[in-house]
């Protein structure tokens, strides 16, 4: 039985985890979160410049040819920082899909420009309030030319190129649009988390083509599929932090004469949240070895791990508010930050309660 | 990250399996080993445990991780981890020596003296003489050293008065280990001996407890003027503290969150397909799938983290805290689940009766012995505070006794 990272992947996470202690402090994000910036161009820059954002792009493509397992403890390290980057849209989206369905032309022309930084790619389906399937596609694809609205697109006002859930007749696909070219026209809009940007992005006739092979909604699911696990990380990394910072808080803070944290009702409490992180920690290396794998079980594998991370990460955050106090309702303590990061992160794939309706539709299948 | 063997425990598995494969009637897939039911084991079954003990023991597959002067093999964790794996997939009797080979023979190993090594742990391994514990009383259960039953020193002997709950097998037990309290006039834990008592020992009296469930797994067992050698004492005088929390880590160790047996999860997607709900599989029902789905997912993190417990086992290394977490998660899972299969059957949810209940009742049974499993072992609370302490490291509980002689602690009968 080994179901545990590699010494190397280890070595990897820790070194993610020094660069991003001494180069992402939550100053970083709470930067992003009170500005008007779209994300931390000098964290992106130096991620990129670590070679980051090519962990799991191919060495004749540009990146460093590492694998699933590699990115899923990267991925653990960016959430833990709440770094406010665009790395689930370009790395966990665009990258994985453009590696699994793009043609050669298509992985050629972009993968080395993802894997430098130089390019942000981003995915764009939601379209109105809900959860739909294929036939919640409204934006088109015809002889070449996207027309529609996305929203919300993450990192959709910063990201040169998108793709598009779109349709053309009867099929459904992704298609791979220039951001930055004609047609298109793109807002950012107002977001629970300002420290990930959120664009509404309207497609007048933009030129676009299909992304290879990706021509039908199960192709679109397993893109999904595959951020979803590699998210689970990072969900799991904010949910971890959370902890450790309110744990460390309940200790310090004195009430009737004694910590906080001696108080059984919170000690329970603790007890209680250690547990759900230590499960979605459980399922989401399940959904990495599932995805390292290119299992058939990465469906249902992913949506656990997704379920699982979402609901630890929320717990986690309205834990450390209410354990906090009074202050862990202020602006100027950090709580609201993984306040709004795990509420967001629990949808910015889509509802937790679909996930979990389509876990049991895969146990079915 | 695979879910192999190494070769060396391919080799030890194959080892196994090819033993049991000899010795023992492979179960059919779905098929369960019959547990032990919570009847009053009969002595034909306790006959039938013996022998396949026995069995064991002569091919050197008893007690694999007791040292080799014991009778073991000094097995690994692990092996022992693949041992067990490998003969649950058998039809062999209920296991009722665990009490004994899981707890209290390792904590004679550590305290006992040689004279008691020598003359109980190897009809133990052989199943010869099976053990009880005698640890929990009425008025001490999650704070066992408040236990008040005595020992008074009686020439080299010591004379026991008092009552002891919850002793699992007490009826078909040759000997018990028992916590006695010798000295109330210091702190509770400083005034502990711990004794192995003979339990056809005139003065025993045994009686069955029933539980809410109807069965009578569990025992009282009254102590009236019993007396036991000082030979027989385990440690030193009031030093039986020591040796308690020797049995009670190793308790910890053995109970797992694991195959409770029982209806589970494809029973319960079986039920809700064929439950009908306004004339419609129950299944097809959006809030029963997002419940079927929140089991699963909790179900599978059990699960995985007991991969990932092995990992730790197979690597040599201590696992890692969230080992702890399957009984606290395990049991209050098992009555929700059972909870939520009697609500899918509506009012039928309330029969229990074998030939009218659907899944003949499995699904009642199991809620009704569920409480018992939030309880046993240690608490629910219990195990939150051993996790907020242990793993997370906040201070412990204060203690309202801390530095009170036994005799002074309030007991809410002596305000």
């Amino acid at each position: 039985m080994n179901f545990d990272f590699s010494d190397d992947q280890k070595l990897l996470q820790k070194t993610a985890r020094d660069y991003l202690a001494e180069h992402a402090p939550l100053s970083v994000c709470r930067a992003v979160l009170e500005s008007d910036a779209s994300y931390s161009e000098m964290l992106w820059k130096g991620v990129a410049e670590l070679g980051w954002l090519g962990t799991a792009i191919p060495e004749q493509y540009g990146g460093s040819g590492f694998g699933r397992l590699e990115l899923a403890v990267m991925a653990e390290e960016v959430g833990r920082a709440l770094a406010p980057i665009p790395f689930s849209s370009s790395v966990y989206l665009a990258t994985e899909a453009i590696l699994r369905f793009g043609s050669e032309a298509q992985k050629q022309e972009l993968l080395p420009k993802l894997a430098s930084g130089e390019r942000l790619g981003a995915f764009a389906h939601a379209e109105r309030p809900g959860e739909h399937g294929p036939e919640g596609v409204g934006t088109k694809l015809t002889k070449g030319k996207l027309s529609g609205t996305k929203v919300p697109v993450a990192d959709g006002d910063s990201a040169h190129f998108a793709l598009v859930t779109a349709r053309s007749g009867k099929e459904v696909g992704l298609a791979l649009v220039d951001l930055t070219g004609d047609g298109v026209s793109r807002t950012r809009v107002r977001s629970i988390d300002p420290s990930r940007s959120l664009a509404s992005i309207q497609f007048n006739g933009a030129p676009a083509q299909w992304l290879g092979t990706a021509k039908s909604w199960d192709e679109i699911q397993h893109v999904l599929d595959r951020a979803a696990v590699l998210m689970a990380f990072e969900q799991l990394g904010g949910a971890q932090r959370a902890f450790d910072i309110t744990r460390e808080f309940c200790l310090g803070r004195y009430a009737f004469g004694r910590p906080v944290a001696s108080f059984q009702a919170i000690k329970h409490r603790l007890a209680d949240l250690y547990v759900e992180i230590e499960l979605a920690r459980s399922n989401a290396y399940y959904g990495a070895w599932a995805l390292s794998n290119e299992s058939p079980e990465l469906g249902r594998a992913a949506a656990g791990a997704r379920a699982a991370a979402s609901d630890a990460f929320e717990l986690a955050s309205k834990e450390m508010i209410q354990m906090h106090g009074g202050v862990g309702y202020t602006w100027e303590y950090d709580c609201h930050l993984f306040y709004r990061r795990a509420k967001w992160l629990a949808v910015a794939l889509g509802s937790t309660h679909q996930w979990r309706e389509q876990l049991i539709q895969r146990l079915e299948a | 990250m695979d879910f192999n063997d190494t070769p060396e425990e391919a080799a030890f598995r194959k080892e196994v399996r090819a033993w049991l494969d000899a010795n023992a009637e492979r179960l059919k897939p779905g098929e369960n080993a019959p547990g032990l039911a919570e009847g009053r084991s009969s002595p034909e079954l306790i006959k039938r445990a013996q022998d396949w003990q026995a069995k064991k023991a002569d091919a050197g597959w008893a007690c694999i991780t007791w040292p080799k002067q014991y009778g073991g093999r000094g097995a690994s964790a692990i092996q022992s981890m693949i041992w067990n794996q490998e003969e649950s997939k058998y039809r062999t009797p209920p296991n009722v020596f665990g009490i004994g080979q899981g707890m209290l023979g390792p904590t004679i190993m550590v305290h006992g003296s040689d004279e008691q090594k020598d003359r109980y742990l190897r009809p133990m391994l052989r199943g010869e003489e099976i053990w009880c514990q005698l640890f929990s009383e009425p008025s001490a259960g999650s704070d066992l050293a408040g236990l008040r039953t005595s020992a008074v020193r009686d020439g080299d002997e010591w004379i026991i008065n008092g009552q002891k709950i919850w002793t699992t097998g007490a009826q078909y037990c040759k000997w018990g280990m028992i916590v006695t309290r010798t000295d109330p006039t210091t702190e509770k834990h400083k005034g502990i001996t711990y004794f192995i008592v003979d339990m056809q020992s005139p003065g025993i009296e045994i009686r069955p407890i029933k539980q809410i469930n109807g069965m009578s797994g569990f025992n009282e067992v009254f102590f009236t003027d019993v007396r036991v050698s000082d030979r027989n004492r385990v440690g030193a005088v009031n030093e039986g503290w020591r040796g308690a929390i020797t049995t009670l880590m190793n308790e910890r160790a053995s109970i797992g969150g694991g195959g409770a047996g029982g209806p589970d999860f494809t029973d319960l997607v079986r039920m809700a397909k064929q439950t009908q709900w306004d004339g419609r599989p129950a299944f097809e029902d959006s809030d029963v799938r997002q419940r079927l789905a929140r089991f699963y997912i909790r179900l599978k993190g059990l699960q995985y983290t007991g991969y990932r417990t092995q990992t730790a086992l197979s690597r040599g290394e201590t696992p890692g805290p969230q080992s702890s977490i399957g009984k606290l998660v395990g049991a209050p899972l098992r009555q929700d689940m059972a909870s939520f299969a009697i609500d899918l059957e509506g009012a039928a949810g309330g029969l229990i009766d074998k030939s009218l209940a659907p899944e003949e009742g499995a699904w009642q049974q199991t809620y009704l012995a569920s409480p018992g499993l939030r309880l046993a072992g240690g608490t629910d609370e219990i195990l939150r505070n051993i996790i907020a302490e242990r793993v997370l490291g906040l201070p412990p509980e204060i203690r309202a006794d801390k530095g009170m002689a036994f005799k002074d602690i309030p007991t809410g009968a002596n305000k």
